[in-house]
């Protein structure tokens, strides 16, 4: 691993666009030694014992609240999960409410997931415990950025220079918006791509490239992250049919196979397999889908870890010393 | 009633054109005259000097929350808030709860601001039963019990036809239909500015284009039917050029630019704070530039201040869950002075006609000058004096300003309504 000192992320990890190249570089770097710590028999190390944090999902995510859980315990941390249905939460308490709640609850860490984006800065500004970003509305979706970073440079060797296209729904996407900012800050190209409903007004003046059409996009890219598209935008009139923007818009062998380069496919899942993404290209051999999810867990072990005031180096020597 | 003199201030009534140090005479409720030193014995003086004083200033757009909404504001708060900011005159809005859509309602609204007896509370009426936009409401009834507009503020009519004929059936009773130029369809969905700022926040923009729609269209349908059309907090700088050629071409509009929307832009939303949250939008440099240039070149001839209280839990929220508007009352004329004045884009004269003088007549209303036998409805302010924003003195029942610890410029010193003083900032 590499020795950089990891500055501090401060209390809250809320979005990629506050954080500088130095900090996201730093938590890819501590993310190294987390990996390996999933590939043994005890996947478990004492760093985060006796911290108590709760998942706090107000919006259904089984796959990311199921990657921090086995951060956290993969750390020691004692957790708890929250979902809004069935909770306080449907009996009509308010964010603050709940907030205050937690807080007097003593607890560490909070890794909260939002449909309203701008809730989790909401909490952080209210609690002392550490707030985490688990996708706020159409806001940022850091450890996804961050994982998604991190796969990029576990395969194509390097970020700085790297040209990244991000497909699809691009409009609503809090996975896009992080990738933008990480990605840009550490010296990558990003575009976009998607029908010009699906794309955020002003979305060049973050520094990326628009196309309008998916050959350029292949033809222009080192790797393809392609975005989930939700099938309620058909029904509220984005696009006018999957069919349509599978033919248009989709990921498919034949765009890939007139590319001059092999393009590394991202998806931050779940997929809708044949509309925003064709089967053989999601199993195909440049499909990193899935290390992206074991990443998912590492880099979320990072983050808990230098926010509880680790230092990157210490994550070394736990491995280490856990070996010996 | 004793007679008051108030002594010694610069006297501005663009009305009159009158401009220069004078004493003002106040009899019976009413101005009895303008003069130099004029005679005060038995009669109660008011040291104005080094001070302004004008026709009392009228907000044509208040949102006083009563009935219905009494824990945001009440008619009592409210009037308290309003002569507090040197509102003379307020004109209430009727997006209550019932709606004011019946004479009943304007009666109501009438008979507390008169009971509560600080600024004249003028009730405005919707332009369709239940603000639903289908069928219109007794306009002819609730003139009569008092309103002096019809308005659909907060819920624009969809329907064309149901606004041309608004237009048409105002004429008989000449009154103005007021509007909040809003395609909510184009809307639908929207917190904020659409642009780079709503991206970045991954907030669901509003385009101008939604407010510029419904500008283009209920002006063609006032130049259709020859409709008096009031067209509320203008904030697009397309907005303003429609409404400056419209006026040029004879079409009878009068319009509002707000404080908000002439001195800030969205990036006061960057970090998701609610109290920057109204409709229309916050929007971009370019379209605050131009609604100054419309104050500045009279198409925008109103300030009015979309005062829009809200419950502290209310703005407490997510940016998405949080409702829209600010309380506008006690800071309009701070920063008309900061923002318009001391930055020498209007003088004090213009200042007091587009806080004056021009509601009045856009509303044919009483006031808006300080000629012999008016009511004498008289703002006294000192335009120099600095002072900060602090909403915790806000009279107002709420809070929520995007301009708390702001320094401003300028500041009301007394009100005076039908010759009495209902505030003072000695008393206050």
């Amino acid at each position: 691993m590499n020795s950089r000192y990891a500055p501090s992320l401060g209390k809250d990890l809320l979005g990629l666009e506050q954080l500088s190249r130095e900090q996201i570089l730093g938590i890819l770097d501590t993310s190294e030694p987390f990996k390996e710590i999933s590939e043994r028999t005890i996947k478990k190390v004492p760093l985060l014992r006796g911290k108590t944090i709760v998942n706090a999902f107000f919006e259904n995510s089984t796959r990311t609240r199921i990657s921090f859980e086995f951060a956290e315990k993969r750390l020691s941390a004692d957790t708890v999960n929250f979902a809004a249905g069935g909770s306080s939460v449907s009996k009509g308490e308010t964010l603050v409410d709940t907030a205050r709640n937690l807080e007097a609850m003593r607890i560490d860490m909070v890794v909260i997931r939002h449909g309203s984006s701008g809730a989790p800065q909401f909490l952080a500004e209210r609690i002392a415990s550490n707030v985490i970003n688990a996708g706020d509305g159409g806001h940022e979706h850091p450890t996804q950025g961050l994982l998604d970073m991190l796969t990029l440079r576990d395969h194509l060797g390097r970020l700085e220079g790297i040209k990244v296209v991000i497909v699809g729904d691009v409009l609503h996407s809090r996975v896009a918006r992080s990738n933008i900012w990480g990605l840009r800050k550490v010296g990558a190209e990003v575009a976009v791509c998607g029908p010009k409903t699906l794309i955020p007004p002003a979305i060049e003046e973050l520094g990326v490239t628009v196309f309008r059409r998916i050959e350029e996009a292949i033809e222009w890219g080192d790797a393809l992250n392609v975005l989930r598209l939700q099938l309620e935008r058909m029904k509220s009139g984005f696009i006018p049919s999957l069919r349509e923007y599978n033919r248009i818009f989709g990921v498919t062998r034949e765009r890939l196979e007139r590319a001059p380069r092999d393009l590394l496919i991202l998806h931050p899942g779940p997929m809708n397999r044949g509309v925003e993404i064709d089967s053989v290209v999601a199993d195909g051999p440049h499909s990193v889908i899935l290390p992206q999810v074991t990443n998912g867990v590492a880099v979320r072990m990072a983050v808990l870890y230098l926010l509880a005031g680790g230092k990157s180096e210490s994550a070394e020597m736990a491995r280490t010393g856990m070996e010996s | 009633m004793k007679p008051i003199v108030i002594r010694g201030g610069r006297v501005i009534d663009p009305s009159r054109r009158v401009d220069g140090k004078l004493d003002v005479l106040i009899a019976e409720g009413r101005i009895v005259g303008l003069g130099e030193s004029l005679d005060s014995t038995d009669a109660d003086v008011i040291d104005a000097s080094g001070l302004i004083v004008a026709p009392g200033l009228i907000d044509l757009h208040v949102h006083l929350r009563e009935p219905g909404f009494e824990h945001k504001e009440t008619i009592r708060t409210g009037s308290a808030s309003a002569v507090a900011g040197g509102f003379t005159t307020v004109v209430a809005m009727p997006n209550t709860d019932p709606p004011i859509d019946n004479s009943a309602t304007v009666g109501f609204v009438l008979a507390e601001g008169r009971r509560v007896g600080l600024a004249r509370v003028l009730p405005s009426g919707a332009i369709t039963v239940g603000q639903k936009g289908e069928q219109l409401a007794e306009f002819g009834e609730m003139v009569k019990a008092g309103a002096v507009t019809v308005t659909d503020d907060g819920k624009p009519v969809t329907r064309a036809s149901v606004m041309r004929l608004a237009l048409e059936y105002a004429q008989t009773f000449d009154i103005p239909v007021s509007v909040h130029a809003e395609d909510h369809d184009l809307s639908r969905g929207g917190v904020m500015n659409e642009g780079i700022t709503a991206t970045r926040l991954g907030l669901t923009g509003i385009p101008n284009a939604a407010e510029d729609v419904m500008i283009a269209r209920d002006l063609q349908l006032a130049e259709l039917t020859g409709g008096r059309l009031h067209i509320q907090h203008v904030s697009t700088r397309r907005g303003v050029e429609m409404i400056r050629e419209a006026r040029a071409r004879g079409i009878r509009v009068s319009a509002e630019a707000t404080p908000h929307h002439f001195t800030l832009t969205d990036e006061a939303v960057v970090s998701y704070g609610t109290d920057a949250k109204m409709n229309p939008p916050l929007r971009s440099e370019a379209d605050r530039d131009a609604v100054i240039q419309g104050v500045i070149d009279g198409t925008l001839d109103v300030i009015a201040t979309d005062h829009a209280p809200h419950h502290y839990d209310e703005k407490e929220q997510a940016f998405d869950d949080a409702p829209f508007g600010i309380v506008g009352l006690e800071t309009a004329l701070g920063l008309a002075l900061t923002e318009l004045v001391h930055r020498k884009r209007i003088d004090l004269p213009t200042l007091i006609e587009r806080m004056s003088c021009a509601p009045a007549r856009a509303f044919g209303l009483p006031g808006g000058t300080l000629g012999e036998g008016s009511l004498a409805d008289v703002t006294i302010f000192d335009p120099d004096v600095e002072w900060l924003v602090q909403p915790e003195d806000f009279l107002s029942l709420s809070r929520n300003t995007p301009f708390a610890g702001w320094r401003l410029k300028g500041r009301p010193v007394a009100t005076l309504v039908g010759g009495r003083v209902v505030w003072s900032a000695t008393k206050s």
